[in-house]
């Protein structure tokens, strides 16, 4: 049950556990999408961070205001909102981060994440566990981004947050930039997360095991 | 659904309260847009005139001061002051001595992706395009983007000739594409392996847009000296 966890529970499960892009692998239009170097990700990543701890925190402070049947509506509205206030921002803050995001700004609106978190969580529990729950989503989300943005920049253009890393005669890997990179490095980071929760889970059973051993 | 299932089922809210509710976030989320608008307007005004500045100079490299002039088929070529409003404009650059040294104009074309805008200065001594800078793009990073950072690629354009006929009625060369490393002549460019499309489309459009304006500047050439 979301209430018997603790404050901290609520932030932390985002950032690991229930990581939206590799465990829950939510959200993939821009995660493959926007992703080809270390700075648009991280900047897509910060972007729907702040539409979800928005929208996380209206809809959890409207949601007895709001009746079932017109919510879905009224969630979208509540979202597209922050989101043509985030397109506002980041064009007076720099047009180069506006113009490299490009249209995914605004696309932001369909992220599946933001949407489910609103249904699933803010429209159920309180203000402030909706705000840790936004805030940890939205990091884990940004961290995800990074994870996939970094490792692309790193082999498809030597670089990271267009800092030169390796000499001159380092052959890029141009295809991990193109749009099958993104399919290719997601890959890779759903491995290693797997891989990790199996282990996880082989140790528990194992311990288990041995518990009920000296037990009997 | 029986009776008593319908009996137990929670009462639909009012009509009342759906529209109360949508029409409140609705009004609560256009003032909030709004303000926000209001708020980063100026900024958003004063990040894209001092882009176009910055552009005009990149392209423009002995200009130090510029003025905005707009076209018109019947008058030519004149100064937009205050609140004109005039389509399409061209940028003049003048140096130090307040000499002319030639106009940024702006240009765009269909590329792989999506339209590339640019910008590219026309020098009126050298009768050549003596720089670019793309505003707009969505090439691919990493392989159509080369256009704006490959130097081979750039150095076509530090004198791109686009001279007018004897008659003055258009180029005498047109700009024309070329494979990479085959540029002999001063109006051809040299194109990009691995981004063939996007550096043909710089070509193309710089041709389009020179075909145009050159023979029409060069007619009212007298329209911006008497700026001086």
């Amino acid at each position: 049950m979301a209430s018997s966890k603790s404050s901290t529970d609520e932030f932390i499960k985002g950032l690991w556990n229930e990581n939206p892009v590799f465990v829950q692998v939510l959200g993939m239009c821009p995660v493959l999408a926007v992703s080809n170097t270390a700075m648009n990700a991280l900047a897509m990543g910060l972007a729907t961070a702040f539409v979800l701890i928005m929208s996380n925190i209206v809809v959890s402070s409207l949601r007895s205001f709001i009746p079932k049947q017109v919510r879905i509506a009224t969630y979208i509205l509540i979202i597209a909102t922050f989101v043509t206030v985030v397109d506002y921002v980041i064009q007076a803050v720099s047009l180069d981060l506006y113009k490299a995001l490009g249209a995914f700004i605004s696309l932001i609106v369909v992220n599946c994440l933001i949407l489910g978190r609103a249904e699933a969580f803010a429209s159920k529990n309180t203000v402030v566990r909706s705000t840790l729950d936004g805030l940890g989503m939205g990091i884990g989300f940004a961290f995800a981004l990074f994870c996939l943005g970094a490792v692309r920049e790193i082999l498809g253009n030597g670089s990271l947050f267009g800092a030169p890393l390796f000499h001159d005669s380092f052959q890029k890997w141009v295809v991990m930039i193109l749009p099958s990179g993104g399919f290719f490095t997601l890959a890779g980071w759903l491995l290693l997360f797997n891989w990790l929760k199996q282990r996880k889970a082989k140790r528990e059973a194992a311990t288990t095991l041995g518990l009920r051993k000296e037990v009997a | 659904m029986s009776h008593s299932e319908l009996a137990s089922a929670p009462a639909p809210p009012s009509i009342w309260h759906m529209y109360r509710a949508m029409v409140g976030v609705g009004v609560f989320c256009g003032l909030l847009i709004v303000s926000v608008f209001q708020v980063t307007l100026p900024r958003i005004e004063r990040n894209k005139a001092e882009a176009l500045q910055k552009a005009i100079f990149h392209v423009l490299p002995n200009a130090s001061t510029s003025t905005t002039y707009y076209f018109d088929e019947e008058v030519g070529f004149k100064l937009l002051e205050g609140d004109d409003v005039g389509e399409p404009l061209v940028y003049a650059g003048y140096d130090d001595a307040q000499q002319l040294v030639g106009l940024a104009i702006e240009a765009q074309g269909m590329g792989y992706q999506d339209v590339i805008a640019l910008i590219y200065g026309y020098s009126f001594a050298e009768e050549a395009i003596i720089g670019i800078q793309v505003l707009e793009s969505k090439e691919t990073p990493g392989l159509g983007d080369k256009i704006e950072t490959d130097p081979d690629f750039l150095a076509n354009f530090e004198s791109l000739d686009v001279s007018v006929r004897g008659d003055g009625s258009a180029l005498a060369n047109p700009v024309v594409p070329v494979k990479n490393g085959e540029k002999t002549k001063p109006w051809e460019v040299d194109g990009i392996t691995g981004a063939t499309i996007s550096s043909v489309a710089i070509a193309n459009l710089l041709d389009r847009s020179a075909q145009y304006w050159v023979p029409r500047i060069r007619r009212k050439l007298s329209d911006f000296q008497g700026q001086e």
